[in-house]
């Protein structure tokens, strides 16, 4: 019996690559528009995918760090808020877990966490996010509000020889902390409506955080009732040692980016993340009839706008994309994450080529009408760390 | 002469003793259901816009959760955002505190909802100084009480500024020339001063509206000006007619120093409403409902913030505490000002109880629970009806008693009323924005950047 995983999609744009708007099957004009992303999710909705992440950041030029992203006209550009984009897929989907971007050094955790909350409250348990740290100097320009942060990688390419990017991954904990903390600060019976004594409320059952960080303290308990997962999915990217280590100790979900199936394993050691830990491996796929297409297809992007990647690309037919999905699940991974290079192009080949096929080829987890992301993914719905503590007294 | 026309929002019913959560009919207050119900029955009446608060804390009462009322509800924006998936025509608002966000993430996620409900969302914009809120974000209780103002009018026009820097053809989308923006089809946005330092370029397009309305529902001078000047509506509290028609004419006269003419601003006053078959039906009912949101523990409580005291000892049916305030600290909840405010309040009280013959539950009636429309359903019109024409206000921000059905009977009842005297909408014009439906002038394109 083969290795059974999720599959799941990153949804971005006009896709994952830069000339991807350049394609006869691209709606560049509504890359912002309701009636695009609608489309998009219920499409991923009715593939069966487990998840859909949104991809955000605080500034034009997106998370470059180059000096023109700001000015250069040539790259798809004009974005939607993730949070609240996954807020207003939720009703218009019924299965898909949903989990948006969102930057951990400007925002206000508190409102962050309250937004994810609401988010699952509206989906009926399939929240999540995807958490980035730090800043581009764009962004930091765009806020006005600290001058201070990473320049980009330092030469090394190493997060750990950079201060300020270890300190944006030290604040991308303390949000993690945060989302978690405020999401347990009421316990799941603490509406009592109690008639006889008056109260709405249990207050000895609703919990004041009480942090005090290295960057932010938040003192009081969420203002959002305890919604159907209890916590929202955490998840993050990760490519190497800092980020493995942040996955591990705040992450229910880690994407990673194999060079191929062979690399998993290492990636496995490196990350030591425990059971409760889901390792998704990230492919950007290009899909067409035949391998001849795709390759035509991927020279003429290519050739507008040549694509860096992190993640393994894969440019074929549906059989191809399957085969890499079956070795990355053999190597072990929990889940693939598929970057389609053109939307809404290659979603729909993942819906109507990629996911038919890899079921019939026996890879794919059922869906087994588990009502949250989390059971889905078998993570446990955890209690409130608050109810837990009193019960231990 | 065509009548005016009426504007109407519908408030949710939230987080305060005026929402009666112990009425059988009374269903949760963050199902996403619950909302959904109100927005399409508030589209079904022809309402402007349906209206959010905001939470930035729980509140509490002598250092504890206070546990008498309706407490807890979702994030404003990510509630409104869904809503917009589930409505077509009605507008979407949400109260948005400028002192707890930064205003190039906020404008991005008002600029969203507008995009994503094409159009359709508005912001009132409030501030916020006090350290009780503050202890849950970055900023802390940081903003002195006099940068409030100054703060919400700089976080205004900066907003305003980024959701006009794009070009309303900003997006050229040329895959043969591979242009996808235009030339100077972003503007950059520097504002620099005491409380900010940005050096902006926006990330979201213009939406059909241009951006969002904008709300206002501070009364002090300083409110005003902030609404004079930057405001589309004013959510006022001024619902006794005279005293209404004396603000209107206030605020309205005050718009042309800025430039902006009568219809700019609409002024739409919080209104509470019990109909019944008869009057006298209708008075019995809005008994029973002032009953349900004054019970004798809430009544307690609510002089408790005032006096700032446990006065958990005096009876809610007997005449108000003999003792004096303690005003050694400020309360959490705002209630309580500078110390002489305290006793000049309490004064004030204890005259009106004595002058009236008011025991404790009937005085906190008196303040917080007095309906503004009692009566049949033909005379809660013509009430509606008399203060547009007559220019005390440009229409009403309806708020229920009962989650999710409060507006139900409003709108199936009161409404065709105000159809058949010609003073409310029959239906939404296709694609009207928010703008459009409460008849503001459009908001200017941006032709193009510098």
């Amino acid at each position: 019996m083969p290795d059974r995983i999720h599959l799941a999609v990153a949804l971005d744009g006009a896709g994952w690559h830069p000339a991807a708007w350049r394609e006869p099957t691209a709606r560049p004009t509504e890359l912002t528009s309701a009636a695009y992303w609608r489309a998009l999710a219920r499409t991923a909705d009715g593939a069966g995918l487990v998840l859909a992440t949104i991809e955000d950041a605080l500034s034009l030029g997106g998370r470059s760090f180059e000096p023109d992203a700001e000015t250069r006209r040539d790259r798809a550009r004009g974005r939607l808020d993730a949070v609240l984009l996954a807020s207003f897929l939720a009703p218009a989907t019924r299965r898909i877990g949903l989990v948006p971007t969102a930057t951990t050094t400007h925002p206000e955790p508190f409102h962050l966490a309250t937004g994810l909350q609401t988010l699952d409250h509206v989906s009926g348990g399939r929240a999540g996010v995807r958490l980035v740290a730090g800043s581009t100097a764009q962004e930091r320009r765009n806020f006005g509000r600290r001058t201070d942060g990473p320049a980009g990688l330092p030469a090394s390419g190493r997060v750990e020889d950079d201060p300020a990017l270890l300190a944006a991954f030290r604040e991308a904990g303390e949000v993690a902390d945060v989302i978690r903390r405020l999401a347990d600060s009421w316990e799941d019976d603490a509406i009592v409506r109690d008639l006889d004594s008056g109260k709405f409320l249990d207050r000895e059952r609703v919990h004041n955080v009480e942090f005090e960080g290295e960057f932010f303290s938040i003192t009081g308990a969420s203002i959002v009732p305890r919604s159907p997962q209890g916590q929202p999915l955490i998840t993050a990217l990760a490519h190497q040692t800092v980020p493995y280590r942040f996955a591990a100790e705040h992450a229910d979900l880690v994407f990673v980016t194999p060079a191929d199936a062979t690399a998993v394993g290492g990636i496995l050691g490196d990350l030591d993340g425990g059971d409760d830990l889901r390792v998704f491996a990230d492919l950007l796929v290009l899909v067409e009839d035949s391998r001849a297409e795709a390759e035509a297809v991927w020279a003429r992007l290519q050739e507008r706008a040549p694509l860096t990647t992190d993640a393994r690309v894969v440019v074929g037919t549906a059989a191809d994309v399957v085969d890499e999905i079956r070795a990355l699940a053999a190597a072990g991974v929990d889940g693939v994450r598929l970057r389609p290079a053109r939307l809404p192009a290659d979603l729909d080949a993942i819906a109507d080529r990629v996911v038919p096929a890899a079921a019939a080829a026996g890879i794919l987890l059922p869906d087994d009408g588990s009502p949250t992301l989390r059971e889905r993914l078998g993570l446990p719905r955890l209690a409130s760390r608050y109810a837990r503590q009193e019960v231990g007294a | 002469m065509t009548r005016r026309q009426i504007h109407l929002a519908a408030h949710f019913p939230g987080v305060n003793n005026t929402t009666v959560w112990t009425d059988p009919s009374a269903g949760s207050q963050i199902d996403f259901s619950s909302f959904e119900h109100f927005a399409r029955t508030a589209e079904r009446g022809f309402f402007d816009y349906l209206f959010l608060a905001e939470g930035l804390r729980l509140r509490e009462h002598r250092r504890q959760l206070h546990d008498l009322d309706v407490a807890g509800r979702p994030n404003t924006l990510a509630i409104l955002t869904a809503l917009a998936a589930v409505t077509e025509h009605i507008g979407l608002v949400g109260t948005l505190n400028t002192t707890f966000n930064e205003p190039y993430e906020l404008a991005r996620q008002l600029g969203t909802l507008d995009l994503l409900s094409n159009g359709r969302a508005g912001w009132n914009a409030v501030t916020s100084s006090d350290a009780f809120h503050g202890a849950n974000f970055r900023r802390g209780g940081y903003l002195d009480h006099a940068d409030r103002y100054v703060r919400a009018a700089e976080f205004a026009a900066l907003s305003k500024a980024l959701w006009s820097s794009w070009r309303d053809d900003a997006i050229e989308a040329d895959a043969e020339t591979g242009e996808f923006l235009r030339a100077d089809a972003i503007e950059r946005v520097r504002h620099e001063s005491r409380l900010f330092d940005v050096d902006a370029v926006f990330d979201v397009p213009r939406s059909p509206q241009g951006r969002p309305a904008i709300v206002q529902a501070g009364d002090s001078p300083d409110g005003r000006d902030f609404a004079t000047q930057h405001a589309d509506v004013i959510f006022s509290l001024h619902t006794a007619f005279d005293d209404a028609q004396q603000f209107y004419r206030d605020v309205k006269g005050r718009l042309a120093a800025n430039g902006r003419d009568e219809d700019s601003l609409k002024i739409l006053p919080a209104a509470t409403f019990v109909l019944g078959d008869t009057a006298d039906e209708a008075r019995e009912r809005s008994r029973e409902i002032a009953l349900a949101q004054v019970r004798p523990q809430t009544a307690i409580t609510y002089l408790e913030q005032i006096w700032n005291r446990d006065l958990s000892g005096y009876d809610a049916d007997g005449p108000l505490p003999d003792v004096e305030p303690d005003t050694g600290v400020e309360t959490a909840q705002g209630f309580a000002g500078r110390h002489a405010a305290i006793r000049a309040r309490v004064g004030q009280l204890r005259e009106q109880a004595v002058a009236e013959n008011l025991s404790i539950r009937e005085l906190v009636i008196r303040l917080t629970a007095t309906h503004t429309f009692v009566g049949t359903p033909e005379h809660v019109a013509s009430e509606i009806d008399r203060y547009v024409q007559e220019r005390a206000t440009d229409g009403f921000t309806v708020v229920g008693h009962v989650t999710p059905h409060g507006l139900d009977e409003f709108t199936d009842k009161v409404v065709p009323l105000l159809q058949e005297r010609g003073s409310y909408r029959r239906s939404y014009d296709e694609g009207a924005t928010l703008h459009d439906l409460l008849g503001l002038p459009p908001v200017p394109a941006n032709a193009g950047a510098r």
